[in-house]
């Protein structure tokens, strides 16, 4: 078999998988702007239903709640998590691998659990439902995130210029300020920009933790489908995904996620 | 300026000893050389001085105040390091000024002194290059000037040449033994490569697995080594054994070294003289020559010694009419004997 042929095979099995990723969203995205309610054709372009959008107070006020939670989750979670890679990379104490390898399950438990387990602990804790356990939830989330990738960037830090910096006379805080941040700074803005995708994106601990009254733009769509399913809800589920899609390229942007350039 | 002592040190890390007692200590604005092979202690010596090496136990004096409780930011030492650790985001004069900002000395004063110690390296026209955008020789140069900037009481050089070819290191040699006068700052300065160590201090140190088998000036330890490993390190050295007789020491191959009560003696290479004919001298030997190398001004002879390789080091026409193979006299005279002790 000639190499150009297997190349070709390969083409293929790429075009097919970016195929069924972005099918869908692109049927949706094209279904959003079509007049039919019901998805009928042929196509007729209509902004109908972001107007509609524009007037469902509902829709609007869960939006609004998701971004600001998210941002408060992604300063949350960026401020620990950063501190915490620092704190693995820079010290060595009893217990540091166990901490570290401890990071990872959460990333692989699925979030159904998750978030069960979460609302039983927190209903024990006193903390209940609502906006606070939303976002302490999120935050246990996207740790995880920040902290892998902000560990990603150290790895390739110089210690000596740690230890350079201090011999110069800095306090660990001016060293950090001075030297360490400004070189994890784009692992930092990356792992900022996940913490707010995950919190942004997410539904099912969204759902366990929020009170019924106060609901994130996901826990709304779901519950908007139940009811009945409109092109609004394809014309909201258009914007997200265009908000999460412009993160994830500006986090691939600054990590190396997915190879180097 | 400071007289920087360290007294006990003893370090482990697992079973391995870095330091074994190393007691020693360094003058007040003197260049002195720590020296040994890999993995002898001579770096985690001078990071215990610095303090990122916490001993296991013993004493560091900087000046008169015992410094083992004092974080590295408050010891007062210039470190340069192995691969210079210049901040990469930063320009050569903010890398410069970095010591003097965290002191919260500003404005005026900040930059008079940055312009001054990069005066002092040569530098003044790099200020606002970046560290990627100098050559070797140059960042090596803003490392010293960002280390001696703060005015620390003891400059720390962890192998600062180690990183440069060997011409530009022969330059950086003599600057910075120029630099290091015009400031009179005590330094030590840790290096594997023995004739930089003998180039640049007025004192050396020799470790050897976590000890320290030998200081003083560079000259006395090389003319009088004491013990086949530093005889060996420090320069070449032609090591020939025997037992110790009542009149001197008797050779493997019979040969009497008169008025030498140890084991075995060491001959430099550059001290021997190969002639085809028997020599006047008593101290001769009989060997085989194996090779000859020519390498421009100096040439080196193997020889072949009771099944030991001996080298002859000489200006190559001093080798004339030496046979390239087969017998020859070896010879040296009594003041380049060197008595080795055994162990």
């Amino acid at each position: 078999m000639s190499n150009r042929f297997l190349s070709r095979i390969g083409l293929l099995y790429l075009g097919m998988i970016l195929f069924f990723l972005y099918a869908p969203i692109l049927v949706m995205a094209v279904m959003s702007f079509n007049a039919s309610e019901f998805y009928q054709l042929p196509f007729s372009y209509s902004t109908e239903w972001y107007e509609r959008l524009q007037r469902n107070d509902e829709i609007l006020t869960a939006a609004w709640r998701s971004v600001w939670i998210a941002i408060i989750t992604t300063i949350i979670a960026t401020t620990l998590g950063t501190s915490a890679a620092i704190a693995l990379f820079r010290y060595e104490f009893t217990g540091k691998r166990v901490l570290q390898v401890l990071l990872f399950p959460p990333i692989a438990i699925p979030w159904l659990i998750t978030g069960t387990a979460m609302l039983i602990f927190f209903f024990g804790v006193g903390i209940g439902r609502g906006t606070p356990a939303v976002i302490i939830g999120h935050v246990a989330l996207a740790l995880p995130y920040v902290i892998v990738v902000v560990t990603a960037r150290l790895s390739t830090f110089d210690r000596s210029l740690e230890e350079a910096a201090r011999s110069l006379g800095a306090s660990a805080w001016q060293v950090t300020r001075g030297v360490t941040l400004p070189w994890i700074l784009p692992g930092v803005i990356a792992g900022g920009l996940f913490a707010f995708a995950v919190s942004f994106d997410q539904f099912v601990v969204s759902y366990f933790l929020a009170e019924p009254g106060d609901s994130t733009l996901p826990v709304l769509i779901y519950t908007a489908i139940r009811k009945g399913f409109t092109p609004e809800i394809n014309a909201v589920s258009t914007i997200i995904i265009a908000i999460s899609m412009g993160i994830m390229l500006l986090a691939a942007r600054f990590s190396n996620f997915g190879g180097e350039r | 300026m400071a007289e920087i002592r360290v007294e006990n040190l003893i370090k482990t890390y697992g079973e391995a000893r870095a330091l074994d007692n190393v007691t020693l200590a360094f003058a007040d604005g003197g260049f002195f050389g720590l020296l040994g092979p890999s993995g002898s202690g001579k770096t985690t010596l001078l990071r215990a001085i610095a303090g990122f090496v916490i001993p296991d136990s013993g004493r560091v004096f900087i000046g008169d105040s015992s410094v083992e409780n004092t974080p590295v930011e408050k010891r007062e030492i210039g470190m340069v390091f192995q691969n210079y650790a210049l901040f990469p985001n930063m320009t050569v004069a903010e890398n410069v000024g970095f010591g003097l900002a965290v002191r919260k000395i500003s404005g005026q004063e900040r930059t008079q002194r940055v312009r001054d110690a990069l005066e002092l390296v040569q530098l003044g026209p790099y200020s606002d290059r970046k560290p990627h955008q100098l050559s070797g020789g140059q960042r090596q140069r803003v490392a010293m000037a960002r280390a001696i900037v703060t005015k620390p009481r003891v400059l720390l050089l962890d192998e600062p040449l180690s990183a440069l070819d060997k011409a530009l290191r022969i330059d950086m040699q003599i600057e910075l033994k120029r630099i290091q006068r015009e400031i009179g700052i005590t330094t030590i300065f840790v290096t594997h490569d023995q004739e930089e160590a003998l180039t640049l201090s007025d004192q050396i140190g020799i470790l050897k697995d976590g000890r320290l088998i030998r200081h003083g000036a560079p000259r006395d330890v090389y003319s009088d080594p004491r013990d086949e490993f530093t005889a060996r390190f420090l320069g070449e050295a032609n090591i020939l054994s025997g037992t110790p007789e009542e009149k001197g020491l008797r050779l493997r191959d019979g040969a009497l070294i008169s008025k030498v009560k140890t084991g075995s003696i060491a001959v430099r290479p550059e001290n021997m003289r190969i002639t085809p004919a028997k020599p006047k001298s008593p101290n001769c030997l009989r060997a085989e020559m194996r090779q000859r190398i020519f390498a421009g001004a100096l040439g080196t002879c193997v020889l072949d010694w009771q099944g030991d390789v001996i080298k002859v080091v000489a200006r190559d026409s001093d080798f004339y009419g030496v046979p390239d193979t087969g017998p020859v006299w070896l010879s040296w005279s009594d003041d380049s004997t060197i008595e080795i002790a055994d162990g």
